[in-house]
């Protein structure tokens, strides 16, 4: 057991260890000079390499590579250059936003994907799969700020029953928290249980050709029961699989609606450092969310154990 | 003249001359026989259309823009007077912007973008996947460095990498190419090596090296073939989230400067005045959404009549 989980996670490290080396790599070989980008334009020639010697980048790029990492594995991401907060503290104040919204579209999703799947995948081939297949396909194709913007124009315009943008920190009240996020993380979970009912129909269809659903039926248990403690459980593997893979998915949609509906998260600031050009601040969000990902796919390796235990390596 | 029956009866005759044609047809009957593959793809031929005859369909010049009539409801008619001193009158079918800029004429020059951008990042995607998954799934000394590298792309997720890419590298057509390509990159050399891995050790493969056939030939010749189906259903898919991925990094203000009719410009110059005027967000919403949704369909078509473990459950 412990084995496995170290083998798990010392697995992880040459992935982490890549994506820093892309994500360094990335504002490093972008044009422009960082150091004549912050003292603007009446920058004289020395000034520019007085300020490239202070921020290391005079030297070569492995020995720059080197110095990053270690700043980061402490915890330091740099400073923001252009509002002279460190990236960790910029990331620490959008945080409860983000999160606060990923977590309540993964709470809608599998609320609705999983029992639709299961229930599709019953009754394969009737009117309630063939329409879940269509919406699936055309959740796939919506983009999430169009989605977005049609609930904001029924919901917050039409009916008036919910903000249109902005966000309330949990602390003003349960209420106020979660009448911000409804319609956010409801346009975000469309792709996303799109994805994910599409994938658990398979899995359980799968399951249902097996033997043991047959002896499962014919020893006489509900067949909820059947559809649940065999079927599902039995295709939670591949299931799980996707929530991880689609956790990449609701990242980028967490970017577009935190700008639609003006949520100050970290997708937002990912856009304000974009159009800022803000190198320290987009090289410390996307390394952030892609060692997110990857912790939350470890998570997910590790979770096969509960789902299946069959799995011992 | 030579006696019909006789030829018929000639056994050798028929099994050599009908065979080839024989193969062949059936599937391209079969792919355009299927309704998926002729809905979204009889849309994509009217958008095609559309695209080229975009000077010919009652459009204005895009970037052109009237200050004086802006902001008008789709199905009016109006004086349009441009910066250059031209005055005409002109039918605006889907209204202006906040500027005066005819939506119906930016929203067809921009299926142009998003046509070009689709079918590039498509084509650049599989080049590149291709002969990725082909050295690494048949150099095994490659294989796990390669993979390594493409888990790592893959973890960084694909918005967030495309977005940061092209504030880096500046918003030009090109670099919006490449941004929305190199994530999509590793999954196609992903299912490139696998379907490698999977013929490497078949007998015709093995037969073929023992013959001391050229490595570029063996690859390109006996392996590569047996992915072009998946690769084809692969492609359909790369081009419609990249069509996605462009409106989006437009409608974030980073993709393609914003004079320049996309449909992601038009939605996030409406984006503003959604309050009173939500058509100009959301018929340049609904025309992406279509568009994709075809190919996407185009790309379900393909991949039940296409796909060969498709077709051997359905048997």
């Amino acid at each position: 057991m412990l084995a496995f989980l170290l083998r798990r996670i010392v697995a992880t490290l040459p992935v982490l260890v890549i994506v820093a080396l892309i994500v360094f790599l990335m504002t490093r070989l972008a044009p422009g000079d960082p150091a004549a980008a912050i003292l603007g334009d009446n920058a004289t020639a020395e000034n520019v390499a007085k300020v490239r010697a202070n921020l290391g980048l005079a030297d070569s790029l492995p020995v720059q590579f080197g110095r990053w990492s270690w700043q980061v594995m402490q915890g330091n991401l740099g400073e923001s250059f252009f509002m002279r907060i460190p990236v960790r503290e910029l990331i620490a104040q959008r945080i409860e936003a983000t999160m606060s919204l990923a977590a309540l579209t993964l709470v809608f999703t599998l609320i609705v994907a999983v029992p639709l799947g299961v229930i599709a995948a019953w009754r394969h081939g009737g009117w309630l799969d063939r329409s879940l297949m269509g919406f699936s396909s055309l959740g796939f194709s919506i983009p999430v700020f169009v989605i977005g913007y049609v609930l904001i124009w029924l919901f917050a315009l039409k009916l008036q029953w919910l903000p249109v943008q902005g966000y309330d920190r949990m602390s003003a009240g349960l209420w106020p928290w979660l009448s911000h996020l409804l319609l956010p993380a409801l346009a975000l979970s469309v792709i996303y249980i799109a994805l994910i009912a599409r994938v658990t129909r398979a899995a359980v269809a799968e399951a249902m050709t097996e033997d043991y659903i047959r002896t499962a039926r014919a020893k006489g248990i509900s067949e909820k029961q059947v559809l649940v403690r065999h079927a599902l459980a039995n295709a939670a593997v591949p299931i799980v699989t996707v929530i991880g893979i689609g956790i990449a998915l609701l990242i980028g949609g967490v970017v577009v609606t935190e700008s639609v509906f003006a949520i100050p998260g970290l997708g937002s600031l990912t856009v304000d450092a974009v159009l800022s050009r803000d190198f320290p601040l987009i090289q410390g969000i996307t390394l952030f969310f892609s060692v997110i990902y990857v912790l939350v796919n470890l998570l997910v390796d590790i979770s096969y154990l509960v789902f299946d235990p069959r799995i011992r390596y | 003249m030579s006696d019909p029956t006789i030829l018929a009866a000639d056994p050798l005759a028929e099994e050599d001359a009908p065979l080839p044609a024989r193969r062949r047809r059936p599937l391209w009957h079969k792919v355009l026989s299927n309704w998926s593959v002729r809905l979204g793809g009889g849309f994509l031929c009217v958008l095609l259309l559309l695209a080229v005859a975009a000077p010919w369909l009652g459009t204005i010049d895009p970037t052109e823009m009237d200050p004086a009539s802006g902001n008008l409801l789709p199905l009016t008619h109006g004086e349009f007077a441009s910066l250059s001193g031209d005055t005409f009158n002109h039918w605006f079918l889907m209204g202006t912007d906040s500027l005066g800029r005819d939506i119906w004429s930016r929203a067809v020059y921009g299926a142009r973008v998003s046509i070009t951008v689709g079918i590039a990042v498509a084509v650049i995607t599989l080049i590149f996947g291709l002969l990725i998954g082909l050295v690494a799934g048949y150099f095994r000394r490659l294989d796990g460095l390669i993979m390594r590298i493409m888990d790592g792309l893959m973890a960084i997720p694909g918005i967030l990498f495309a977005v940061s890419l092209v504030a880096l590298f500046g918003g030009s057509m090109m670099t919006v190419i490449l941004a929305i390509s190199v994530p999509e990159i590793p999954r196609v050399a992903r299912l490139v090596r696998s379907v490698v891995l999977s013929v490497r050790e078949e007998p015709y493969v093995e037969a073929a090296v023992a013959l001391d056939t050229p490595t570029w030939k063996v690859m390109f010749k006996h392996i590569m073939p047996n992915a072009t189906a998946p690769l084809i259903i692969q492609a359909t898919y790369v081009c419609a989230s990249a069509i996605l991925v462009e409106a989006i990094l437009s409608f974030l203000g980073v993709g393609l400067p914003a004079e320049q009719a996309t449909w992601g410009n038009i939605m996030a110059e409406g984006r503003a005045q959604f309050n009173q005027f939500p058509h100009n967000v959301l018929l340049p919403g609904a025309l992406l959404a279509l568009t994709v949704l075809s190919i996407n369909i185009l790309g379900d078509g393909l991949r039940d009549t296409l796909d060969p473990k498709f077709n051997k459950r359905g048997e």
